[in-house]
This record gives C-alpha cells, structure tokens and sequence, in this order.
C-alpha cells in the first residue's frame, strides 16, 4: 500500500470542508454583529455556503480515478466518498433553508455554526480510511448532533431527546470503539485497506474478527437505527426541533450507511459467508419492525421516525446482496431517500407552524388550506411508499432487483411484503390530508421563500430520480466499483 | 426518426394533468377545457395509428426505443400490435367520455382531474409497454392515483374502506408479480449474459430455453425437497394472478364492485372500462407470452376459476338493488370471460378475448355513466326506489337499454362479436399439458367433455344476464315515476349525451361490422399461438 507524499494539491480534495469552517466561522462572527432582526440572514448564509461548498466539491474535488489514499492514508479519495459528501452539503443546505423561521433555532448562530460543523464531521465520515480518522470524524457527527437534539433549552422534550440520543450514542460508540481497538490489537494496523491483509496474514482465527465485528456493527446499527439498535429514534425525533429531526433523518443515516459499506466491503471480506446472512436477517427485522410500528403512531414525527427504520431496512437489503449492484442500489436508494424526507419534514415544518401539533389527526384540511404543501407532502410520501413515478419506486427496485441477482428471493418477497404494509400507512396521513376538513379550511398557510425553494428542490429531485434515474445510478455503480 | 405517436399519446395527458394543476384554483371552465382538448387530441391520434397500423406487415409497429437504465437493460421501449391497438383506442375514448360526464365536479376539479389524467397516462403507458419495467413502472402509475380519486370525490358511504381495499389488492398483486419478473429477468441474464428488461428479448430467451430449468424448493426440516418442478410452471401463478388481480379474476375479485360502486362516476368508468383490461393484458403479456409453458400447463385448471367468475359473478349481480353494484359484479362475470378466453389456448378464444376486452370497456363505461347521471339527478341508485326515468330522461333509457343488449350478447351489437368466438373457442379447447397436475384434475381436464361442460355452464350466465338487465330496465326506466322526481328530475346535458352518443355508437360500429377490429386482432393473436406452440 502505497501513501502519496503530501503535496498541497490534495488540499483541493478537501477544499469544501475549508469553505465550511469559513462558512461556520462567519456565521459564529455575524452573529455577534448582527442584530437580531437581521440574523434571518445567517441561515441563508449558511445555505449560501454549504450550495458554494457543493459546487466547489463538483469543480475541483472530483473523485481520483485511482481511489488515492490521501493525507497519510487517513483518507480515500473516491467515488463513494464524493457522493456522500455531495449528499451531506446538499441536505445541509436544505436543512438550513428549512430552519430559517423554524421556532427556537432560526436567529441563532451557534444553531447553524453547529449543523456546519456536523456536515463537516460526516463529510470526513464518509471519506474516513483509518480507524482513528472514522472514529473523530464519527464523535465530531455525534456530539453536534447530540446538542442540535437538545437545543431547545427550555423544552422538556427536545432536552430529554437530546440526552437519551447522547446516552445511547456514547454507549454503542464505546462498544464500536471496543471493536476497533479488537481490531487495532490483533494486526497492529488503523488503515481500514490494510486491515483486512492483515487480518489474514497474521492468521486471526476467524472468532474474535467476528467478535469485533459485531461491536463495530453496534456503532453503525445505531446510527442507521437498524433494529435492535433503533430505540433512541422515535423519541429522539420526536423531541428533537423539527430541521434537526429532518436532519438526523437523512444525513446522519446516510453517514452511518457511508461507513457501514466501506468498512464491511473493506476490512471483513474473509467473513463476509458470516455477516452477509447477518445484515439480511437485521434487514428484515429494521423493515417489518419500522412498518408495524407505524401502523399505529398517532404523532407525525414518530411515524416517520418509524418509517425511516422501515427505509434503513430496505436499504440493507442491498448490503446483504453483497455485490457492487448492490452497494449501488444501497447509495440510489439514500439518495432518493434524503430528497424525500427532506420534503416531506419540510412541509412538516410549515405546517407545524401553522396548526401547532404534530398529531396526524390535526393535518387534516392541508390541501385545502395550502394544495401546494399537500402535494409535495402526497409526492414524499408516495415516493416513500415506492411509488412511480418517484425516486422510491426506482429505490426499492434496485434493491429488490439486486437481491433476487444474489438469489435472495426470499429476501426480495419480505421487502415488497413490507412495502406493502408501508404503502397502508403512508396512504392513511395522505388520507387525513387529502379527504377530512378542519375548521380552518379557509385560512391558508404562508409559505416562505427559503422554504419554497428548498421544497421544490426536493419534489424536483423525487421527480428526477423517479423518472431519469439512469444517470444517477450509474453515477452510483461508478461508486460501488471503487470499494471492491 | 418518424413522428414518436405512442409517445405523445403516453403523456398527453400527464402534460395535460400539469397544466391543469398550475391553473389557479378559481380558473375551474379553464380546467376543464384544458382536460377536454387532451382528450380528444388523444383520441384523434389513437384513431391515426388505429388506422395507420399496416395489418399485412402484422407485428409490432409505432416502435420507439431508448435507453433509459442502462445497467439493467431497462428501456424506455414502446410499440403497438393488434391486441394492444383497440385498448390503446379504448383508453382514449373512455378519458374523452369520461371528461365529458365529469364536466359537473365542483370539489376542487383541478386535483380531480389531474389524478385522472395521471392515472390515463399510466394506463396508455402499460398497452404500448414492450419492455418489461416499463410495464411495471406504468403499471404503479395507474393504481395508485385511483386511491386518491376514491377517497377524496368518491361515495361518502363507503370510499375509505373501498379505496384502501382496492389499492391493497393491486399492489399486493403487482409486487407479486414484481418478484416473478425479476425472476425471469436473472434468468435471462444468465442464460444470455446480457442484462435486458425487454420482452422481446426474454421471449426470444425462452424460445431458446432459458427458462429450461427446475426450481427446487426445500425442505427447512430436512428429507424429501417440498417440490421440484419446471421455473416455468412455478413462476406461471404468480406472474399470472398477480396481474388478473386486476382482471378481477375469482377468488380475487372482491375488491372490485366496492370499488366501482365508491368511485366517482368518471372514476368507475376509468376504472371497469379500462383498468380491468389493464390486468387481463398483462396477464396476457407477461404471464402468458413470456411463460408458455406455464400457460399450457396451468391454465386448464385455472379456467375452472372463470367459471366461477362468469356464472357466479352473474348471479351476484341478478341478487343487487344497487344499480351499480349490479354492473359491478356484471363486470366481474364478463372479465370472467376474458379471462376464460385465455385459457382455450386458440385462435378464436383469444381473437374473443381481444374483442371482449374492448367492447366490454365501451359497455361498461356507458353503464357507469348512465347511472351516474342518474344519481346525480335522482340521489338514489336502488333499484326499487328508482322508476319511470325514461320519461324524464329519455336519451339515457335508449342509451342504457343498448348498453343492455350488449351485454346480454344481442346479435348486431359489439357483445355478440365478441362472447360467440369466446364460447366457440371454450367449446373447441383441449388441456395441452396435464403432466404433473393432481391426478383427478389431470384427467377431468383430460376428459373430451371437460371444455365443452365449461362452455355450457358459462352460457347461463347469458340468460342470468338477460334476466337482471331487462329487469333494471324495467324497473328504473318504465313503471311509474316516483312522485318525488316529478319536479326536480330534468334531462341530462348535451355533454352528457355526446358522451353516450360516442360509446353506443362504438359498439353498434363494432357489432354491425366487427371486421373493423377482429382481423387486427387476429393479426396480433397468431404470434402468441405460436410461442404456446399450438398451431
């Protein structure tokens, strides 16, 4: 294995990650400057620089075609990555639209300077090639979470949701971090792409690479919230202030899968016959646990906690397919999940402020009292739902499609069966939207302009994914190849 | 490249259903004409390729082709032949009525029809379907807008329960036969090396024998595997059901008449004239054309199924005060046909099939649209409660009364067309593959009688037909008005009778001179004997 010397160009690779702490810096600054009445501004500036970060990430971090160990072999500069780091900017970005009236979090820099630096833990998450850069970048994702999940001070709830989140997250962290030192003690290495040859050549016995397996699983099953490590998130999305359980949703669960691909495909290949079968029977307990629970939620947001569970089910119906369709499908499927929720929280947002509660029974009249919120909210939903022509059709697709390649028939048969009961509940909030009245019927709801655009960005991305979605997933594939 | 027709006729509606949805709410008159002109710009290009279709050259034509997923081979692949031709028409003229009929809806018109329109473009996408995820992907987009269309404008009564049951069924039916595509796609795949979704491609596969291999299912407790059999004939039920789901094939046709009835008059229209035959089609084209020998092999058992369709459907409906739990379940009986047709496996059967389709999707949508008006006028569809209509409506008596006689199978109207061949064809059938069904079935499906006894049994259900049509015949438009119609009952709108005008001028077209249709047909049916190696 070889490391390139460094050579300041590589600072290129990391060049959004720059413009972030640039970006967080200002905030933290205009803050103190600002008064209060002009610190609306400060989402939209952190908006402006996560989309400038975006763009410079597409001109000058371009993936190496070689997937290049960088900085010492701390990081891999390759097409998962790059993904990854676009997914994380770009719901960041919509995060930070989303908040800019949002009760409690709008006119604070510290809130935003947060969430950057969050984005910027995951971003380092995704391109991670070293136990000890994973496991920074990881605690660096966490404990911003942790306090975005509290930060509503004097609510009970969003200070319970952000100590159980920590209580839980440091637990599994210690247990992964337990696994990574197993790792460390039996090869003497960090480098997750040295690991695994020397795992082999030090002739390990496979029983204690299937005990640190395991442990390191814990930490990833938490942040994907796969069952049984899922108990913090309906709580915590409950809790949480609304753009930050928008947030937990999509990008921390993209994080959690970014890691658990690249460490599963890089440092335990030998054992793949022993976790393979593993990740499929998680998947199907993630995916049949989230659906039924949802049956019966009463409260929006613990419904979409629940569904989210059901959705990192699916998901890992590609890791267990084990093959590079597979991976692909897993990032397609991400990516149409992190427009989707993204949406569907978004019109939450709005909505919440309009109506006051998240019960579902209080959406009723929605598409009366604003059509354009009801139908974004109608194309989340049926797009979780994997309807067509949307991005979660193509998703669930690709899954299904990549199991039944690898012959897990059976695997594909209890996703669609899962679909099924998944379409049941997502149709039962559309119902309440769609065909009850309130009293409110005639006073409409106002809609931002930050909250428009970031709402059409995401139907537009549903819409785009569903229906030209060749691209996309080649984009993908090209991804998938780079870790095997 | 030539004008892309199939295309445009695909997503004129969807285009239209937008522009609909960025008119403001108050511009309702605008809605409608924007719905009415996609309509009949539809219909007029479904007429241009109808005719423009080369018979003698036969196969598929108006093909377009382009890449749309590239890994999986999927392809945005369309194209037209003798079978889908007549339903793409059908869809069509049903959205056009259908707009026409729908023009009173007040409660928020542009979702409605927005709905409608996607649900059309659905519908259109899945007959001129050639690749097989485009198929599936057409094939979600028309089930689930008729979720919405139900519960937001349907039947108070009964809409919740009705639409959630039906967008169950559906779906569980197609992710059924999702998994059995997928399935077949692997198999070609390792069988060519080359990943494609088309159909073309598969069916050439298995002409070449990819699917030549047994599926094994074993036993979890060890011993004895539970079954080993052909992947033909164990793929063949769930492809097969799966989609006659929707053809509302028994025991799987209940959610059916409690959709029809809790749907919206345009909606039910859509949703018997058309949806149903979406079903039927591809059972016809995935199950049948791309499984053949699972065709051959299942499918004398399986027309014992559409018996019970026909006859018991039939029976259902003569036992129905509600008018439209009547047509509903007269829906289900003459589905039952189609599907029966399918199973005699020759050419008159299936040329039958293709004219039941179509003719059954004008009559039913004409049905739907007379008791529609009905019910907005009289606010009652029960039978006994109803009377003496045909005084006060008078172009709705002759145009049901029609409708009626199609149904019933009256010589010179589009029922006889297409019921004869289709008893013809059950008389002529013959189990072709009985090797490996139970040993009772195999020989009762055996035995000379077996075919022509189903023949004779189904044709009751025409006299069952006879009896509950000229029943609500009499009882809804002779006999005495009820006093409280008197006064606030009127006569239907010109748009409503242009509406009825185009179906029964459809199915008199066809029974006067079938010839406009059933040697298109034929054309598309020799192909499929073929690949079912009868001939």
């Amino acid at each position: 294995m070889s490391f390139n010397p460094f050579n300041p160009e590589t600072l290129l690779a990391i060049l959004p990650e720059l413009v972030l702490v640039v970006t967080a810096a200002l905030v933290m600054g205009l803050d103190v400057v600002w008064p209060e009445s002009r610190r609306r501004g400060l989402g939209l500036l952190t908006a402006g620089g996560l989309a400038l970060a975006a763009v410079l990430a597409l001109i000058f971090s371009q993936p190496s075609p070689d997937n290049a160990l960088i900085f010492g072999g701390m990081m891999r500069d390759d097409g998962l990555a790059f993904i990854f780091r676009l997914l994380f900017m770009f719901s960041g970005m919509i995060v930070a639209l989303l908040s800019v009236d949002s009760q409690g979090v709008a006119r604070k820099g510290e809130y935003y300077a947060i969430l950057l630096g969050a984005v910027i833990g995951m971003n380092f998450m995704a391109a991670a090639a070293d136990l000890i850069m994973l496991y920074l970048a990881l605690e660096t994702t966490s404990i911003a979470l942790y306090l975005l999940a509290g930060f509503l001070r004097d609510d009970d709830k969003s200070a319970e949701s952000g100590l159980k989140y920590f209580l839980f997250g440091a637990f599994t962290s210690a247990m992964m971090l337990y696994g990574f030192s197993l790792l460390f003690g039996f090869t003497g290495k960090t480098n997750l792409y040295e690991l695994s040859g020397a795992l082999l050549s030090g002739g390990v016995p496979t029983l204690p690479v299937l005990v640190a397996l395991l442990l390191v699983l814990v930490g990833f099953g938490f942040k994907v919230s796969a069952v049984p490590f899922h108990f913090w998130s309906p709580d915590v999305y409950e809790g949480a202030p609304t753009p930050v359980t928008a947030f937990i949703s999509v990008a921390s669960k993209a994080a959690g899968f970014a890691v658990l691909v690249r460490v599963m495909v890089a440092v335990f290949p030998d054992v793949e016959g022993y976790w393979a079968p593993l990740v499929a029977v998680i998947s199907v307990f993630t995916m049949t646990l989230g659906n039924t629970l949802a049956l019966a939620q009463r409260n929006i947001k613990r419904l979409l906690a629940y569904s989210s569970i059901a959705q990192a089910g699916y998901a890992l119906i590609g890791l267990a397919a084990l093959s590079e369709s597979g991976i692909a499908a897993i990032i397609f499927y991400l990516l149409m999940y992190t427009v989707t929720n993204l949406a569907t929280f978004g019109v939450i947002i709005l909505a919440v402020r309009a109506i006051g509660s998240d019960e579902i029974a209080d959406y009723a009249g929605l598409s009366r009292r604003s059509p354009g919120l009801a139908l974004v909210f109608l194309v989340g939903f049926l797009s979780l739902g994997g309807m067509p022509p949307l991005g979660g059709f193509f998703g669930k697709f690709f899954v299904f499609t990549a199991a039944v390649e690898s012959g897990l028939v059976w695997l594909a048969v209890i996703g669609v069966l899962n679909a099924i009961v998944g379409l049941y509940y997502y149709l039962t909030v559309l119902k309440v939207v769609y065909l009850y009245r309130s009293e409110r019927d005639n006073e409409t709801i106002a809609v931002p302009r930050a909250y428009a655009l970031a709402l059409g960005l995401c139907s537009f991305g549903i819409l785009l994914l569903g229906t030209a979605a060749g691209p996309w997933f080649s984009w993908a594939t090209a991804a998938a190849r780079g870790l095997f | 490249m030539s004008f892309p027709f199939l295309s445009v006729i695909t997503f004129t509606p969807a285009v239209a259903g937008l522009l609909i949805l960025l008119l403001p709410a108050e511009r309702k008159t605008e809605a409608r004409m924007v719905a009415l002109a996609a309509g009949v710009f539809a219909t007029i290009l479904s007429l241009y390729v109808y005719f423009g279709y080369d018979q003698a050259a036969g196969g598929y034509q108006f093909i377009e082709q382009y890449l749309w997923v590239p890994q999986w081979g999927i392809t945005y692949y369309v194209g037209v032949d003798g079978l889908s031709l007549p339903l793409v028409l059908l869809t069509a003229v049903v959205m056009l009525t259908g707009v026409l009929i729908s023009w009173g809806i007040d409660d928020r018109p542009r979702e409605f029809f927005a709905f409608l329109f996607i649900l059309a473009t659905g519908v259109f996408g899945v007959f001129v379907a050639l690749d097989l995820f485009h198929l599936f992907f057409f094939y979600e987009i028309a089930v689930f807008p008729m979720y919405l269309l139900i519960a937001i404008w349907g039947w108070v009564k009964t809409r919740e329960y009705a639409a959630m049951k039906l967008t169950l069924y559906l779906f569980i039916g197609s992710v059924i036969a999702l998994v059995g595509a997928l399935a077949m796609f692997v198999a070609v795949r390792d069988f060519t090396g080359e990943a494609s979704f088309s159909m073309l491609t598969i069916s050439q596969a298995q002409q070449a024998g990819a699917f030549d291999f047994n599926v094994t299912l074993g036993n979890p407790f060890g011993g004895a595997p539970l079954l080993v059999t052909s992947f033909e004939k164990f793929v063949f039920p769930w492809v097969f059901f799966g989609f006659a789901v929707l053809g509302g094939i028994f025991p799987f046709h209940n959610w059916s008449p409690d959709g029809h009835v809790a749907a919206p008059t345009a909606v039910s229209m859509f949703h018997a004239g058309v949806l149903m035959k979406l079903g039927a089609f591809a059972a016809l084209r995935v199950g049948i054309m791309l499984l053949p020998e699972g065709a051959r092999f299942h499918l004398p058992w399986i027309v014992l199924l559409t018996l019970v369709n026909v006859v018991y459907g039939s029976f259902i409906a003569m036992t129905q005060q509600d008018m439209k739990y009547m047509i509903g379940f007269s829906s289900v009986s003459h589905m039952g046909l189609v599907a029966m047709a399918f199973t005699t496996l020759n050419n008159d059967g299936y040329v039958g099939a293709g004219l039941q389709m179509f003719s059954h999707g004008v009559m039913t949508a004409l049905f739907f649209a007379c008791v529609g008006m009905i019910y907005d006028r009289a606010h009652t569809r029960m039978m006994p409660e109803l009377g003496g209509m045909a005084r006060k409506m008078p172009f709705v008596a002759v145009a049901f009364i029609i409708g009626g006689f199609t149904s019933m199978g009256m010589p010179g109207l589009s029922g006889f067309v297409a019921e004869l061949p289709i008893f013809l064809g059950v008389w002529r059938a013959r189990a072709l593959d009985v090797a490996g069904l139970p040993g009772w079935l195999a020989s009762l499906a055996q035995q000379p009688w077996y075919f022509p006894l189903i023949a004779l049994i189904s044709a009751v259900s025409i006299v069952v037909t006879a009896a509950y049509v000229l029943r609500a015949v009499q009882r809804v438009f002779f006999g005495d008005l009820p006093h409280e119609f008197e006064h606030h009952v009127g006569d239907v709108t010109v748009l409503d009778k242009t509406a009825l005008t185009i179906l029964c001028g459809l199915m008199i077209i066809l029974g006067v001179y079938p010839a406009i249709m059933a040697p298109l047909i034929e054309t598309a049916v020799r192909p499929v004997l073929a690949l079912l190696g009868v001939q």
